[in-house]
């Protein structure tokens, strides 16, 4: 007798209708400030206990080792270092595929992240392995270039193999409240992509309120991204759980209203198993099963494959393991 | 030349900012203190009592939401009307409660100025009585005090005047409104007083004075279920059992006491507390 | 992938330590009684979890005796700051002794582990511990210098938040100087008693604090008794007029903390995903049996469908069972006589054409469950807009307008408290000043700290508990 209800419950969804029901949004400044502001405020409070009250379900035994194969599916190994090296990367794509060399059991991540320059590394290192190379692009982490570099840096990144882009939003425009030119060049991001899937990162801890978060999720949805991402972990803060509650209630709100299913990626600061497992419960209770899918949930992450990893060695042994029985990079 | 014959006042009720007769028709001779006539005063019923209940009902939005500066300036203004009149007050009280002028007069001066001493609580009583609440949390909250409703208010039998004016003062000073049965046998006062009220700026139903019998009125008082609150201060030996019927709908009660109190003492908050409910409102603090 | 399914996470009950009986505590000591005892049980289980002493007239008449006596003698004379200390001390145990308070509470009430853990018995403590300060301030409280205590306080609690609410009532008594008679409820009385030994352990002087366990005749007995000089009464409306009545006439000095029937509103520019939040609080916060519960949700009529579209989504994640489960949303209801009540109200509001809508899946075979539910397509002339369920049953009503909410809001004869959504400012603070509630949570609900008065209009009662004037109705001017 865990529980007795059906987590599924009715008003999940309304019709789908498309994004083209937005069309009228997305035609003017005017249009898409006033669609913007119209969503439902999120009080700080109520989001934060909200969040907290999640984090303090007890995910046990078979719920936890579950748990932890599903978050290391989810990863997205990243290195975002000015000292990154092609032998880095290479040693970091091995151990995305092998994250535990002792257990073959060990689900692989889902992707490995780094610097545009470097995904044609990646990309070799991980040819038949379904592993994705992600690259970030758009003058990362500051998004401070213009426009015409901006499409070149992607365009360079999916031409050395990168097949996800994790852009930058232009967080001055968007708190200038020039929101369509923020729109306009995720739009021109997502062409250039190509059949890249586009990451749109809010730089949450830039945006500072939840109502801007909010606001900011609609607007890379709209604008054709396929995954909301928090954070570039290069600022302070990046991930934080409420920031998630409020990106995972938009793909919600998103899909009921367009049937358009988007990817939420938190990253930068989750850093323990007991983190990401908050975030599972967090997806669960608040988008929805379908998104606790490598596909719709990744975790942008470094020292957290380590953690899990541990964890799951003490699940599988029974013992505590250590820092030397999982591989460094 | 023949002595001017005097034109004589009629007593009437105070209900709803009007001077109505008793739908009853009823009336009954006042006398003074030596016995002797000196007016017919209207006998309410219960059916006045009711009517003043809907006054007062009806003027309770409008004065509870006045703001407490303007309710003290018109609780000031009673006390200026009062002023004027204080002669007739004097020669009322001597008469019904057989006091020496001086005390006669000494006791409408002390009236007067309770009202002056009510009329500066208004806009106090939320600073003395509410406050915020550092609760453990990002909340802001805060208390205040908001008055109760209507008030059936039985004023003290002997004192009719200082102790009439010691009843109803804080009922109003706190933004309930009164239904007051006056003292059965010194009315006159009463009746004087509402026309103070008419002519200052208390708004219509905000004070409805009843002559008449608290203990007749009073159960029906005690019982309706549109009256919130009770003060039995002249209930006499009917006290008790006007406590049990205000149990029936939960009223705020302020219970009498065997003798009436020293009306020149400092009241403080007694009379003007239980009358006074207490809102507390939570916020979340956040951006 | 497969479905995220949360394995069984029971709070281990090894910490508590049953009793096959359990004994009236007067002076001190744990006592029988002389009534036929109580079985007092598990309502999720329906495990009798032990006896327990019922008090007749007698045993109320020796308990009164001996706090007159520790008020006369031992309480009342002690340095203020020394019955603070006394206080603190209880706090501090209360805190050690935290997790076994919580399972016992869960155990005995139904109520979920995590709301006895993370809340009753934390603010529990809280209250202890706010008037532990004030024992030797009195003189600020605001009826001017020394202020005397009453004598003997007579408490009668309810069964739906059996610790927080003896502390409610405890706290304010012992700091303000006076000692304690109190009667728990029939069906919750185990974490009373344990409070009692958490007295003993604090070496709290006898007779400051007696407890006796007993149905209504001895809460009437406590309420009655003619050397009872205050009375503190929590639980319905109807008990409370009863009490108003049996004290008509007297000295004692009497406060009520009774029934509710709050509106939560919602208006159309209210943050959704946070009043979805507090509506579920609302309502469903100890399987609604809270007097303050939001059990009428004004929603305007623009956002209806949206909002319970939420709402429903949101109920459809609670998890209704073991209430031992660190994993539970929503537990058992407390007895099969509030369960008989709740079907009873929720027939009628079927009957009365409310549209009846609950989430899927199976409640446990034994013990007393009912199913989160919503009533849509009710008016304020349905029973369930009027009477209190005391369960976790919502009715959804509509409003167009802000008058019009505030009309319906406070059209009826509770007045406990009321919530309102919205993100303007103004209209927040408008609404809250034209309600007539004594607590009133704006984006919000079911917060609450023992600073912070609350109390009702109306019939749910009068007197206030928290605070300074919470405190004040213990005491008298010298």
């Amino acid at each position: 007798m865990t529980h007795a209800l059906d987590p599924t419950a009715p008003g999940r969804g309304t019709p789908a209708v498309g994004l083209d029901a937005y069309a009228d949004v997305t035609r003017s400044d005017a249009a898409l400030r006033a669609f913007l502001h119209g969503l439902p405020g999120v009080d700080q409070v109520g989001a934060e206990a909200r969040a907290a009250q999640l984090g303090t379900r007890s995910i046990k035994t078979t719920a936890k080792a579950w748990a932890i194969d599903a978050a290391i599916s989810m990863v997205d190994l990243t290195t975002l270092e000015g000292a990154d090296t092609p032998g880095r990367v290479r040693s970091l794509a091995a151990k995305a595929r092998r994250p535990d060399p002792t257990d073959a059991s060990c689900p692989q991540v889902a992707a490995v992240c780094v610097y545009g320059d470097l995904a044609g590394v990646a990309r070799d290192a991980l040819v038949g392995t379904g592993i994705h190379t992600a690259a970030v692009a758009t003058a990362f982490p500051s998004g401070r270039a213009s426009r015409a570099v901006k499409i070149a840096d992607v365009r360079d990144a999916v031409g050395n193999g990168a097949d996800e882009i994790d852009m930058v939003i232009d967080r001055g425009a968007f708190l200038a409240g020039r929101y369509l030119d923020v729109f306009e060049e995720i739009v021109a991001v997502k062409e250039a992509c190509g059949s890249a899937h586009l990451k749109v990162i809010l730089e949450t801890g830039e945006l500072r309120t939840y109502d801007a978060v909010r606001r900011a999720s609609w607007l890379a949805m709209l604008a054709g991204g396929d995954v909301i991402k928090t954070s570039t972990g290069k600022v302070s803060p990046a991930a934080t759980l409420p920031v998630c509650l409020v990106m995972l209630e938009a793909v919600r709100d998103f899909r009921a209203a367009t049937g358009v299913q988007i990817g939420v990626k938190p990253a930068g600061g989750i850093r323990t198993t007991k983190d990401a497992v908050k975030h599972l419960v967090m997806i669960n209770e608040v988008a929805g099963p379908d998104w606790l899918d490598p596909d719709f949930f990744r975790f942008g992450a470094s020292s957290l494959l380590d953690d899990l990893l541990l964890q799951r060695q003490k699940l599988r042994t029974g013992h505590y393991s250590g820092p030397d029985h999982v591989s460094v990079v | 030349m023949s002595e001017r014959i005097e034109v004589r006042k009629t007593y009437k009720l105070y209900v709803g900012g009007k001077f109505p007769r008793s739908e009853s028709g009823r009336t009954y001779e006042v006398t003074d203190s030596r016995g002797r006539f000196v007016a017919n005063a209207a006998w309410a019923s219960r059916k006045d009592a009711r009517d003043a209940v809907v006054a007062a009902r009806g003027a309770f939005a409008g004065w509870s939401g006045a703001t407490a500066y303007n309710r003290g300036q018109v609780l000031y203004r009673v006390a200026e009307v009062m002023e004027g009149r204080a002669a007739q007050f004097a020669a009322e009280v001597a008469a019904g409660e057989g006091l020496s002028e001086t005390k006669a007069r000494a006791a409408v001066d002390a009236a007067i100025d309770r009202w002056v001493w009510y009329a500066g609580w208004t806009d106090k009583l939320a600073a003395v009585l509410g406050g915020t609440n550092p609760v453990a949390g990002p909340y802001f909250d805060f208390s205040v005090p908001e008055p109760t409703g209507v008030v059936a208010v039985l004023a003290p039998q002997r004192s009719s005047l200082l102790g009439l004016v010691s009843v109803l003062a804080p009922v109003l000073a706190t933004g309930c409104t009164a239904v007051l049965v006056s003292s059965k046998e010194r009315p006159l006062p009463a009746i004087t007083l509402s026309e103070v009220l008419a002519t200052s700026d208390v708004p219509g139903g905000v004070a409805n004075l009843l002559t008449g019998d608290a203990a007749e009125i009073g159960p029906w008082l005690a019982e309706h279920a549109d009256v919130d609150g009770i003060d039995l201060c002249g209930a006499g030996t009917t006290a008790m059992e006007l406590e049990r019927s205000a149990a029936g709908t939960l009223k705020r009660v302020l219970r009498t006491t065997a003798e009436e109190p020293d009306w020149t003492a400092d009241p403080g908050l007694s009379r003007m507390t239980p009358f006074l409910e207490t809102k507390t409102v939570w916020h979340p603090i956040g951006v | 992938m497969s479905v995220f399914e949360y394995a069984p996470a029971p709070e281990s009950r090894s910490i508590v330590t049953l009793r096959p009986h359990y004994g009236l505590f007067v002076d001190g000591e744990f006592t029988d009684g002389g009534g036929e005892p109580l079985k007092t049980v598990n309502p999720a289980t329906e495990e009798v979890l032990g006896e327990v002493a019922v008090g007749t007239d007698a045993d109320v008449d020796r308990a009164v005796r001996a706090a007159r006596k520790a008020f006369t003698r031992v309480w009342g004379p002690m340095r203020p700051a020394d019955r603070g200390k006394y206080l603190f001390r209880i706090a501090r145990l209360l805190q050690e002794r935290a997790r076994e308070f919580a399972v016992l509470e869960t155990l005995d009430n139904g109520k979920p582990i995590t709301e006895s853990r993370d809340v009753d018995v934390p603010l529990a403590a809280a209250h202890f511990f706010y008037h532990a300060g004030w024992a030797d301030k009195l003189d600020h409280v605001g009826l001017g210098a020394a202020p005397r205590p009453h004598g003997v306080a007579g408490q009668v609690i309810p069964w739906n938040f059996p610790l927080l609410m003896l502390a409610w009532k405890v706290a304010p008594a012992l700091a303000a100087g006076n000692t304690v008679v109190l009667k728990p409820a029939e069906t919750t009385p185990l974490t009373a008693l344990l409070f009692a030994e958490v007295c003993q352990q604090a070496d709290l002087p006898p007779g400051v604090v007696n407890i006796v366990t007993g149905a209504g005749d001895t809460g009437r007995a406590v309420v009655e008794h003619a050397d009872v000089d205050k009375v503190a009464f929590t639980g319905s409306t109807e008990v409370g007029k009863q009490i108003a009545r049996a004290v008509a006439g007297t000295q004692k000095v009497l406060t009520l903390e009774l029934g509710g029937k709050a509106a939560n509103i919602v208006f159309d520019d209210a943050p959704v995903d946070e009043a979805v939040e507090g509506i579920v609080r609302g309502i469903f916060f100890n399987q609604g049996h809270v007097c303050c519960a939001g059990s009428r949700l004004l929603v305007q009529e623009s956002v209806h469908d949206e909002v319970v579209a939420a709402l429903k989504r949101r109920i459809g994640t609670l998890r209704v069972g073991d209430p031992l489960d660190k994993n539970t949303d929503v537990g058992a209801i407390n007895s099969p006589e509030q369960l008989a009540r709740i079907r009873e109200l929720v027939g009628i509001g079927e009957a009365e054409g409310a549209q009846l809508w609950q989430p899927e899946g199976q409640l446990p075979d034994r013990g007393t469950w009912f199913k989160p539910t919503v009533f849509t397509d009710v008016t304020p002339a349905h029973r369930i807009a009027r009477d209190e369920v005391f369960g976790p049953v919502l009715s959804v009503l509509t409003f167009r307008t802000p008058d019009e909410a505030v009309a319906k809001a406070n059209n009826t004869t509770y007045g406990l408290s009321a919530g309102i959504w919205s993100e303007k400012g103004s209209r927040i603070l408008s609404v809250a000043n034209q309600l007539r509630a004594g607590v009133v949570w704006a984006n919000t609900f079911n917060q609450f700290d023992p600073t912070s008065p609350f109390g009702g209009y109306k019939q749910s009662g009068y007197g206030r508990e928290g605070g300074r004037l919470g405190l004040r109705a213990y005491l008298k001017e010298s």
